[in-house]
Order: C-alpha cells, then sequence, then structure tokens
C-alpha cells in the first residue's frame, strides 16, 4: 500500500492568496490547483520543492517552523548550522561570531551540519565499487529528490543509495556526546538550522525511517536576519577572537552541486535544478543513461546555495563558500578549546547508523485507479475528453495542463465545463447559458477578480 | 486504445518520444515497474534502430488492459539476415552512428530477450516490420 499522508512544511496562507495562479504554473509535479480565487495544494502530489514558494508574489506561501522558544524545552540545545551561513554574508562572519549570537539566542551548544558528511563518504565509495549495487547510485541526500522520484519515477527507486543525510549523522554524535556526559536523551533538544522547506518536511516525516535526530528546525532566513542584526548593533561582535575554520574544504562545499559528486571515486554526475533534474531521470528511466555510478541530484539551483531560505543571491553564495574553502588551511573537527571528542572518535557508532533501514515506498501520481480495468476506463474517458480540450495549456480551468484538467475530471476532482473554450463552444450551441457560465469562472477564480481593484500592483493606486 | 508514432530516419534528437509518452500511460495503470521498463527497453530499441538505419517509419500501439502490442513500420534497406542481425553485438551501424553512442548491436538481442513476443520480417529494399507484445500483468520475478 501507498501510503496517504505527508507532512508538508509549506502551506498557503487563504487569506493572503490572490489566486494569481503563478505558483500553479510552475509546480514540477502538478500539485496546485485555484478554486475560489485561491490555490489549493494536492497533499500527495506536493515534493517539498518549494518552486511555488519562489514564484508567489504575495508570500502567501509560507514554510513552517518551530517556534525558537520551543528550545527551552530542553536542557541541552544543540544548534546544527549548515555551512551555507558562511556564504550569506558580505562580510566574511567567523564561526565563533556565529556560535557567540546562537549562544545569546539560548544554544548550548552550535555544530556544523557538514561534519557529519566523513562517515557517510566512506559508505557511499563502498557502495559505488560494490557490482552488486545498482547503477547509476542516486544520492539521498536531498529530500526534494527523494519525494520526486517517489512521486514520477518509482522505478527508480531502487537505484536510491539509502545514506542518510549529514545533518541526521550530526545529531547522532551530538546526542552521543552529551549522553557520554551524563544527559538524558530527554534532555537533549537538536535543532536544525534549514536553507529549505524540504529538509523541514525531511525532518517531520523522515521517508524510510521511523525517526529523525532532529527536534525542531529554525528557518535560515530567520537566523540571518538575527545575525545581521546583531552584527549591525554590536560591532564588537566583528572584532572578537577569530576562531579556526574546523570544516575541510570539501565538507564546507557539500551542500553546493557537486559537493558529493566531487568526491566519490568513477564516473559520477551532478546535476541541480529541478527541471534539468526531472529531464534527466525521464532519460534514465528509459534507459537511455549508461556509464554513471553515481548521481547527485538537487532541486535548487546551486544546490543548497539556491535552498528557498536564503537571504542572498544564490550565486553569490556559493561562490563565498568556495573561496572560503579554498583559504582553509588549519582544518580540525572541533572548535578551539573544545574538550569534547571529536566526531571521528564516534566513527564506529556512527557507522551503524549511516544506512536508511526502511524500504522507501513508491507513492505515483500518475496512477488514476488501484484497479487496472478502472484505470483503463479512465484513461479511455481522459483520451476522449482531450479531443474537446485546445491543448492551450492557459490554465483558465484552474489546473495548470490541458492534461491536467482531463485527469482531474476522470478523477471527480474536476468538470469539463471549466475549461473555459468547451464552455464557449457550448454558449455557441446554445447548451449552456451565459450566466452558468460565469457563474462558474467564478467559482474557479472567485468573485474579486471581477471587481474593478486600483489597489492591485501595476494599477493607479498601488498598495499592499 | 490505439495510437501511432511518426519517426523520421537519422533524427536521433527526437528518438524516445514514443516511449515516454507509452511510458506515462503505463504508469497510469498502475503497471509494474519492472514490466514498465521492458517496455520502455524494447520500444526504444526499436526506435532508435528506425532512426539508425530506416528512411521513415511509423510506430503502432495497441493498448489493452493486459496487454501492450507495439508494432514498428519502417521504409528503408531491410535486413538480408536476420539470425545475424540477432546476434549480439552484431551491427551494421555506420561510424557516424555509433560515434553518438548507438548500434552497439545489442538492439535486436535486447528486445527480444525482453518482450514476450517477438516477430521481425524484413524485405531488402523495402523496409522491416518488428512486432512485440508484452504481457502487462505478469508478476515481477
Amino acid at each position: 500500500m501507498e501510503k496517504q499522508f505527508f507532512h508538508h512544511a509549506l502551506k498557503i496562507v487563504e487569506e493572503a492568496c490572490i489566486g494569481c495562479s503563478l505558483c500553479m504554473r510552475v509546480c514540477p509535479t502538478e500539485a496546485l490547483r485555484i478554486r475560489d480565487g485561491k490555490a489549493h495544494l494536492i497533499e500527495d502530489r506536493c515534493v517539498d520543492c518549494g518552486e511555488c514558494f519562489r514564484q508567489c508574489p504575495v508570500n502567501a506561501i509560507i514554510i513552517e517552523q518551530d517556534d525558537i522558544s520551543h528550545i527551552f524545552e530542553y536542557k541541552h540545545r544543540v544548534a546544527l548550522v549548515p555551512a551555507l551561513i558562511h556564504g550569506q554574508f558580505e562580510h566574511d562572519i567567523s564561526m565563533s561570531e556565529i556560535s557567540a549570537i546562537l549562544k545569546s539566542m539560548g544554544f548550548t551548544w552550535i555544530y556544523e551540519v557538514e561534519h557529519g558528511a566523513g562517515v557517510l563518504k566512506s559508505v557511499m565509495e563502498k557502495l559505488i565499487t560494490d557490482t552488486q549495487t545498482p547503477k547509476p547510485l542516486i544520492s539521498t541526500y536531498c529530500p526534494a529528490v527523494v519525494r520526486l522520484i517517489q512521486v514520477k519515477f518509482p522505478s527508480l527507486i531502487k537505484n536510491f543509495a539509502y545514506i542518510k543525510a549529514p545533518l541526521e549523522m550530526a545529531a547522532y554524535y551530538c546526542r552521543r556526546v552529551l549522553r557520554d556526559m551524563g544527559a538524558h536523551n530527554a534532555e537533549i533538544g537538536v535543532f536544525y538550522v534549514t536553507p529549505c522547506a524540504a529538509k523541514i518536511a525531511a525532518v517531520k516525516s523522515p521517508v524510510g525511517e521511523e525517526s529523525s535526530q532532529i527536534s525542531g528546525v529554525i528557518n535560515l532566513d530567520v537566523l540571518f536576519n538575527h545575525i545581521s542584526k546583531t552584527i549591525r548593533n554590536k560591532s564588537e561582535y566583528l572584532t572578537s577572537e577569530q576562531s579556526a575554520v574546523t570544516l575541510s574544504p570539501s565538507f564546507m562545499l557539500w551542500s553546493l552541486t557537486n559537493g558529493e559528486a566531487k568526491n566519490m571515486k568513477g564516473n559520477t554526475l551532478a546535476i541541480d535544478g529541478m527541471k534539468n533534474v526531472i529531464d534527466f531521470l525521464e532519460k534514465l528511466e528509459d534507459d537511455e543513461i549508461t556509464n554513471v555510478d553515481f548521481l547527485e541530484l538537487r532541486a535548487c539551483d546551486e544546490g543548497c546555495a539556491g535552498g528557498v531560505l536564503l537571504s542572498s543571491n544564490k550565486f553569490l553564495v556559493a561562490e563565498r563558500l568556495r573561496k572560503k574553502a579554498k583559504n582553509i588551511i588549519n582544518t580540525n573537527s572541533r572548535t578551539k578549546g573544545d574538550s569534547t571528542p571529536p566526531i571521528e572518535a564516534y566513527n564506529e557508532y556512527l557507522m551503524g547508523k549511516v544506512r536508511i533501514k526502511e524500504e522507501i515506498k513508491p507513492r505515483s501520481m500518475y496512477r488514476l485507479a488501484e484497479d487496472r480495468d478502472q484505470a483503463m476506463k479512465m484513461m479511455q474517458r481522459s483520451r476522449r475528453l482531450m479531443c474537446y480540450l485546445p491543448g492551450t495549456d492557459c490554465g483558465i480551468c484552474g489546473a495548470p495542463t490541458c492534461l491536467t484538467l482531463v485527469e482531474d475530471i476522470v478523477r471527480h476532482r474536476a468538470h469539463i465545463t471549466d475549461c473555459i473554450f468547451v464552455r464557449h463552444n457550448m454558449e455557441e450551441k446554445i447548451m449552456l447559458d451565459p450566466e452558468t457560465s460565469r457563474k462558474i469562472m467564478k467559482k474557479i477564480w472567485g468573485n474579486d477578480n471581477f471587481e474593478k481593484n486600483c489597489n492591485k500592483k501595476g494599477a493607479e493606486n498601488e498598495s499592499n | 486504445m490505439n495510437f501511432e508514432y511518426k519517426v523520421e530516419g537519422g533524427d536521433f534528437t527526437h528518438a524516445g518520444y514514443a516511449s515516454s509518452q507509452v511510458k506515462k500511460m503505463l504508469k497510469q495503470l498502475g503497471v509494474d515497474v519492472s514490466i514498465i521498463k521492458r517496455v520502455v527497453v524494447c520500444l526504444y530499441e526499436a526506435e532508435v534502430n528506425i532512426v539508425a538505419h530506416a528512411y521513415s517509419g511509423v510506430i503502432y500501439i495497441e493498448l489493452t488492459a493486459d496487454r501492450i502490442i507495439m508494432r514498428l513500420v519502417d521504409k528503408g534497406p531491410g535486413i538480408p539476415d536476420i539470425d545475424l542481425a540477432m546476434q549480439k553485438g552484431y551491427s551494421t551501424a555506420s561510424h557516424a552512428v555509433r560515434e553518438m553512442g548507438f548500434g552497439a548491436g545489442m538492439g535486436l538481442p535486447n528486445i527480444s530477450s525482453n518482450a514476450d513476443v517477438f516477430n521481425i520480417s524484413s524485405d531488402v529494399g523495402v523496409g522491416t516490420t518488428v512486432e512485440i507484445m508484452i504481457n502487462l500483468n505478469a508478476i515481477a520475478a
């Protein structure tokens, strides 16, 4: 059985949504529709890639996060920070400055996520050289890609590496260290500073795992705002002692495109951007791709530097990070003056945690019905209906394409008269009265869009 | 249901259109992924054969809930010795075609090993017809 419910970090705020349909048009899994003048999400199709969030002109799509006050429910409050944070600021801000600010917010231990990559690398390399594993091995690093493959390319699930993200490894390590120092697991809160919505979904409802090691998430933009404000107001943070950079260059760049692929042996390939990833997976599914051992796929351009919660330009973030990595001389997996054992000391323990144990299940978005004959009938009907639609993908029916409309119709989610071309023809043949036709239009787009409004963007008295 | 897709000889850029359309339909029907894979491999290989060797061709798809029949009829040079063409590694593909990564001589053997029924007939100087049937209900081994 396919799972029916999925946690999504992306939410549509109905009051704010103007039903412009921009989100619907960019969604790579056709998960959005317009009804009553608002965007609606078909939950089991959404892969949390965040493309809709990027497009929304009125910030009606939000990314949920845990209230920062939740950290105080724990005695030990760990912040797992991605290396990306370094690329967020124009000026170089050291880890010790970031740590100081995070500590002032109430965290007790600040640890960089990418330290967790070390233990993964060796396991991944072993898998790549193992002739028994299906090739190409597809990285399970980007949760949006994992979800995309579940809904759109279920035949490629067998190619997954089934390896957890560095984030989970870092969390295991932090928890273990604190437990070894006498803390109870329940006293430890591990909070992840996330660059995207997909990572939140992965933490809240992990694929192929019962539960995550992460207690909560803090969105990177919130931290960015906090740090920006602090360094503007308190100049002493900029002059505080500079600690040694602790991440190795390759780990620092792990979240960027090629971060994994460059570090693996064999024929590796890195692809970023949702559209590019989909195009490539189509080819891979058709057996058109040969001779690739390892595939790193990232939903965002420039990898996590393109995460939807990053405040700076993704190209600048990536460039700053590369520059910083290049200048690293002193690497050490612990902070100066820190007495905690480094992550390498727990290698054996972490090795036992690396693999995703449960099977990743398909949740095909295409399947029309459980019963084959029923599905066949629905497909025949959708193809018959398609004869009457224009094929222009205008979106006025509230679905992104004519094909999605006919599929919605056979799934009883829409009606053929939702199509304005069909209605036009029916009105001409006096099969539909204009009043009913107008009602249908308003049912899709809401009443407001038919009223004169000079406050809208680009209008006479623009105001928001 | 019946579908028809035209194939242009020499147009490698657009090869694979029919197989991606068929793939989507089989996904809609909820056909087992391993069977979809076999269908797609057969169809893609057969389509590339037309592109690589023939002048033009038509793919006829006949789809029911239980099986898919794919008939690929091309106008082309034909195959003088089908038994030889069926041997693994045997290929008459031109150097230019091989440069593009096609023409390894695995096409026909690959189709025949993935198909439940595979028929091929050819008239030299006229063209080749390939017929592939795959059962959609078989449970994956």
